[in-house]
């Protein structure tokens, strides 16, 4: 019965890392750009959550939609301003440049808010739900099906909508893609609004399960690289199935080796995902 | 005069003067000058495997720590001081033949992923294994035996100085034979590079180890210097990140440009930290940005952009 709680606990926990992950893939998988902001937008969502509760009591399942056109403009932003004029640049100074990014607003969060851990209680808390010998606490399993949801929205836009063919179209061949009337630099902005939307809305879910501070960042953005190479870069489905399996992996390796070692598990289990099969469980080439 | 003759006389000039600075500089200027040799050390070490073959490696980290606590075990278990350090370096480079075996295959933003991903893992190890490590308690090195503060400086500087000029050694050999001219072929097509004859794997894990094995010894060095080290402070990625840094600015794949980049950041560096201490990696971001965005080809191509300006005699 205890195998049986410690997958419910890694299937929730890996609903989380597909939210996490799914934006994080899409800009790397479009853009052809590590954005290693992501952890710090994720963390941003989390105080914009917290903030919004203390002041004017505004529940952090609803503060996902105020904190979505924000996120999406603050990414949409930095794409089309800073990141947009070396995005044709090789690799590493695309790397380089979120990494200066991402040190800037992180010391900008730890100015503001400190280094200090924060916990949002919910008041009152919504308990915990027993199905027969499995227990999960409420806000947990929520965070998870908004998440989860969230992630299919993502799906849905990018199959079905005009705007979301684009960004296919882009990911699959940029060149022909300007060639059928694509703005191919505007599409970017869009992705990245999208990457910095889905960031900040999985912050403001995470905000009612682990505690917030800046430091966090860099193992939120761990876990969303870990994610995208299992579950194969750049797919929806595939950040899904990446999520899902890291928090299995995570729960059991938890108990099979002792919790100090969980984040070295997922890393070599990320080197050897690397080497033997780094298209991944779901690699593909095409988004959608 | 050739080329490398004359390199090889800057290079002489430049030695000449660093050697002279404990004759003038006070402990405080001591400090910045085995600072300013170890980030060259880093510097030029990763243009090897970063500048020459264009792997964007985030393994100095990995290479860094693993030589710290390499040359500080050994240290501990009683080897000479010089002995640890060379240990250290060796080490590194075995651990750099082992890894890039394996990661040298992925390219791109896989490759940097992976490199950076092992610094982690080895952190994790470092700070698991207590008995070995100390674990998140640090590890502390014996103190050298020597007669003062000043000769203790003296003597890591100078060690840290011959470090740097073994490695530029290296560089500038490797720059001027098959070797170098093999990794450069990498760069531009490695596919073509292949074809040609050329054995694009044995290239890399040699550029690979190379980016290794005087990082090592540089760690092992630091380790000795600061008597004390823990997981976070030689496993932290800025060291993998800030010779980047240094050879963006200074200009990927030349000779100088990894020193003149190491010189030039640990200068902006240190005014950034003495001035605007809470927002130091903040300021640090912003620089990193700048130069991203408008010299991306480094401080050496201001000169000949100037020259080309000023007209044709002076290029």
């Amino acid at each position: 019965m205890l195998t049986l709680q410690i997958l419910v606990n890694g299937l929730v926990l890996g609903g989380l890392y597909a939210c996490i992950a799914a934006g994080f893939s899409l800009v790397w998988g479009v853009l052809n750009v590590i954005n290693l902001l992501h952890g710090s937008f994720i963390v941003l969502g989390s105080y914009f959550a917290l903030f919004a509760y203390q002041s004017i009591g505004l529940h952090p399942f609803l503060a996902i939609l105020a904190a979505a056109p924000l996120f999406f403009a603050l990414g949409a932003v930095v794409q089309a301003t800073l990141v947009n004029r070396v995005i044709t640049a090789p690799v590493l100074l695309t790397l380089t440049l979120t990494f200066g990014l991402d040190l800037m607003l992180n010391n900008a969060m730890l100015v503001a808010f400190t280094a200090d851990y924060r916990k949002l209680t919910l008041d009152p808390p919504l308990g915990v739900l027993s199905l027969g010998p499995v227990t999960v606490p409420l806000d947990r399993l929520v965070a998870m099906g908004l998440a989860l949801a969230l992630t299919v929205m993502l799906f849905l836009v990018l199959s079905r909508s005009r705007v979301g063919r684009a960004i296919v179209a882009v990911r699959m061949d940029r060149e022909a893609a300007a060639l059928m009337g694509v703005d191919v630099h505007r599409i970017y902005a869009i992705t990245f609004g999208i990457g910095a939307l889905m960031a900040g809305a999985a912050g403001a879910l995470l905000a009612i399960i682990f505690p917030i501070s800046p430091i966090a960042s860099t193992s939120y953005l761990g876990k969303a690289f870990v994610v995208c190479v299992l579950g194969g870069l750049g797919s929806v489905p595939g950040a899904m199935v990446g999520g899902l399996a890291l928090g299995v992996v995570e729960s059991f390796g938890a108990l099979a080796f002792g919790p100090e070692h969980a984040s070295t598990l997922s890393f070599g289990l990320l080197i050897l995902m690397l080497v033997v099969r780094p298209t991944g469980l779901m690699g593909r080439k095409g988004y959608d | 005069m050739t080329s490398r003759t004359r390199q090889i006389v800057i290079a002489l000039a430049v030695a000449a003067v660093l050697a002279a600075l404990p004759l003038w500089g006070s402990s405080y200027w001591m400090r910045l000058g085995t600072f300013m040799l170890m980030y060259g050390v880093l510097a030029m070490s990763w243009n090897f495997i970063g500048g020459m073959t264009g792997y964007p490696s985030f393994a100095s980290a990995a290479f860094f720590g693993l030589g710290a606590y390499a040359g500080a075990i050994a240290q501990k278990h009683g080897v000479p001081i010089a002995l640890a350090w060379l240990w250290a370096g060796l080490l590194a480079a075995a651990f750099a033949s082992l890894m890039g075996a394996a990661l040298l295959r992925l390219r791109g933003h896989y490759f940097a992923i992976a490199s950076l991903v092992v610094a982690e893992v080895l952190r994790e190890l470092a700070n698991a294994a207590t008995d070995l490590t100390g674990g998140g308690m640090g590890l502390n090195l014996p103190v050298p035996q020597l007669a003062s503060v000043e000769a203790q400086a003296r003597f890591f500087f100078y060690a840290m100085l011959a470090l740097a000029a073994l490695n530029f050694a290296a560089m500038l050999w490797v720059m001027h034979a098959k070797l170098g001219f093999g990794l450069r072929c990498i760069q531009q097509n490695e596919a073509a590079a292949d074809m040609l004859g050329i054995n694009t794997t044995a290239y890399k894990t040699a550029a690979f180890v190379l980016s290794a094995v005087f990082v090592g010894s540089a760690g092992a060095i630091y380790a000795s210097w600061v008597h004390y080290i823990e997981p976070p402070d030689v496993f932290d990625v800025l060291y993998s990140v800030k010779p980047i840094v240094m050879v963006l600015l200074g200009g990927a794949g030349s000779v100088f440009g990894p020193l003149v980049g190491a010189a030039v950041f640990l200068a902006l560096e240190e005014l950034v930290w003495r001035n605007y201490l809470t927002i130091h990696s903040g300021v640090l971001g912003l620089l990193i940005v700048l130069l991203v965005l408008f010299l991306p080809k480094g401080l050496l191509s201001l000169s000949s952009r100037l020259g080309r300006r000023l007209g044709p005699s002076s290029s």
